[in-house]
């Protein structure tokens, strides 16, 4: 901001800035010069700090993603440093509809929500029960092998709409295809302490080790509104006063892991094709 | 205007408070309060953009064209606002996503604009920021009053540290879930309010109107 004295004061050479300062400040002329100015310098601040602080910000909001991404595959541990740990995870794009994993994009490049909204790369939904619109035609998922290089778990990104918000996460599920690890969102703005526990690690636990297709092939996991028994295979507890996300999370749920989804990828998975 | 350097700061914390005598800025003050780190930024965020606009806006108040004077105090107002938020997504991370719009929100916060307009356009640069901070505080600890109300009977947590322990985290305590929606902000800055009028009476304003009494025949 410029710092202009309070008082002029009189002198008998005057510059033109000084000149300018002194003129009455309603003049037409004036009033241009000062709204011109306070633009230029307001829009000069906005922009030196949205440009030196970029790289920070993108640091953070990658950071963010890793660290998800191993929380949801149980490899996280914050005395390690994220990026090392990161490492042994093997990221991949996957055509979804013969859930292959594709060679077609550079997966460290590849940007999700730009393909799921880029005609190009995603298509329109008819039924849309995650209320996503658009699905992406390819999506970026991350592999995680064993020593001997052997796939041991895999982490799918998942989205659609809670009360107020698209929740965005991922889903990490067993070689075998058909066991989920865990669930966790990443993105959203629900409700604290209704829709918002969504990010509770008791009720996240519950997803661990449950199976996602029934013995006809059909995604058979739902949110269930009494508690279900101990050991139950396909049954969540549902979250109470958050009528509206839990439904969210189930939609979304079911639809990611259905055949418009990752079944196909996850069919490969389980024939030990990937 | 006799007022010193202390009480422009002091002031507007019981005395003058923006929040609860004035009862301005009651949007944010709903919003970001479920949860006190939440409040903390935010009130932190707002003594920042008002004392510093405030400050700016009182350099230029005799340079200022009173035709579009609302137009530059809001365009140094969302400079700072901006400012703010690119620092918080940088430097603060998870705390910045929390709070989300809400930053954005502090534009249009009639505190901020109820300063630079009724105070800063008037006073020298020096009383105007600390007369900025003193409101800025003024809210702030409004903030923090009711956040620590709404997350402590609506979480059952201080600071994201469990103080009574919840059912769903296998505890005794059944958490007020009203106390997370906005309209509980409502209440607990209404009993607030009571609370410091009935310390303060001088508060309580005048009544408008007085209903008349029909008198007997």
């Amino acid at each position: 901001m410029t710092d202009h004295p309070d008082t002029a004061v009189e002198t008998g050479r005057k510059g033109p800035i000084r000149r300018f300062l002194d003129m009455p400040p309603d003049t037409p002329a004036k009033t241009v010069f000062v709204a011109v100015a306070i633009c230029l310098v307001a829009s000069m601040v906005v922009s030196a700090a949205a440009v030196s602080l970029r790289p920070l910000q993108q640091e953070n909001a990658l950071r963010n993603q890793r660290i998800n991404i191993l929380q949801v595959a149980g490899q996280y541990d914050p005395a390690r440093d994220v990026a090392e740990a990161f490492a042994a995870f093997e990221p991949a794009v996957v055509e979804l509809e013969t859930g292959r994993i594709t060679d077609a994009f550079d997966p460290a490049s590849f940007d999700d929500r730009a393909a799921a909204a880029d005609p190009e790369l995603s298509v329109a939904l008819e039924d849309d029960p995650a209320s996503i619109r658009r699905k992406p035609r390819f999506a970026t998922v991350y592999l995680l092998r064993d020593d001997a290089g052997a796939v041991e778990r895999v982490v799918l990104p998942v989205h659609g709409y809670g009360l107020w918000s698209t929740l965005y996460g991922y889903v990490a599920v067993e070689a075998t295809g058909n066991e989920i690890y865990g669930l966790q969102f990443y993105q959203h703005a629900e409700t604290p302490g209704l829709g918002g526990e969504v990010d509770n690690p008791r009720w996240r636990a519950q997803w661990n080790g449950l199976s996602i297709y029934d013995e006809a092939g059909e995604v058979a996991i739902t949110l269930a509104r009494t508690p279900p028994p101990a050991g139950e295979e396909y049954r969540v507890d549902t979250l109470s006063g958050a009528t509206l996300t839990a439904r969210g999370v189930e939609n979304l749920v079911r639809f990611w892991l259905g055949e418009d989804g990752f079944e196909p990828f996850l069919a490969n998975l389980r024939a030990g094709e990937i | 205007m006799a007022q010193t350097r202390r009480t422009l700061l002091v002031d507007p914390l019981v005395d003058n408070n923006p929040i609860t005598l004035q009862v301005l800025g009651i949007c944010s003050a709903l919003a970001v309060t479920t949860s006190l780190k939440v409040s903390f930024v935010m009130a932190l965020a707002v003594i920042f953009v008002i004392s510093f606009s405030s400050l700016f806006i009182s350099m230029l108040r005799n340079q200022i064209p009173s035709s579009i004077r609302i137009i530059v105090q809001m365009v140094i107002i969302a400079s700072l606002v901006i400012l703010v938020d690119q620092v918080l997504r940088a430097y603060a991370f998870e705390i910045s996503q929390t709070l989300s719009v809400f930053v954005g929100l502090i534009i249009t916060n009639c505190i901020v604009m109820g300063r630079a307009e009724a105070f800063a356009m008037k006073n020298p640069p020096v009383a105007s920021f600390l007369d900025g901070m003193g409101n800025g505080l003024g809210y702030g600890l409004i903030l923090m009053l009711v956040g620590f109300v709404r997350e402590l009977f609506g979480a059952g947590s201080l600071f994201g540290i469990q103080v009574l322990p919840t059912i769903s985290n296998g505890g005794w305590y059944v958490p007020n879930g009203m106390m997370l929606l906005p309209p509980s902000a409502f209440f607990v800055i209404g009993l607030l309010i009571w609370a410091f009028r009935t310390w303060k009476p001088k508060q309580v304003e005048a009544r408008e109107f007085r209903i008349q009494t029909v008198e007997a025949h």
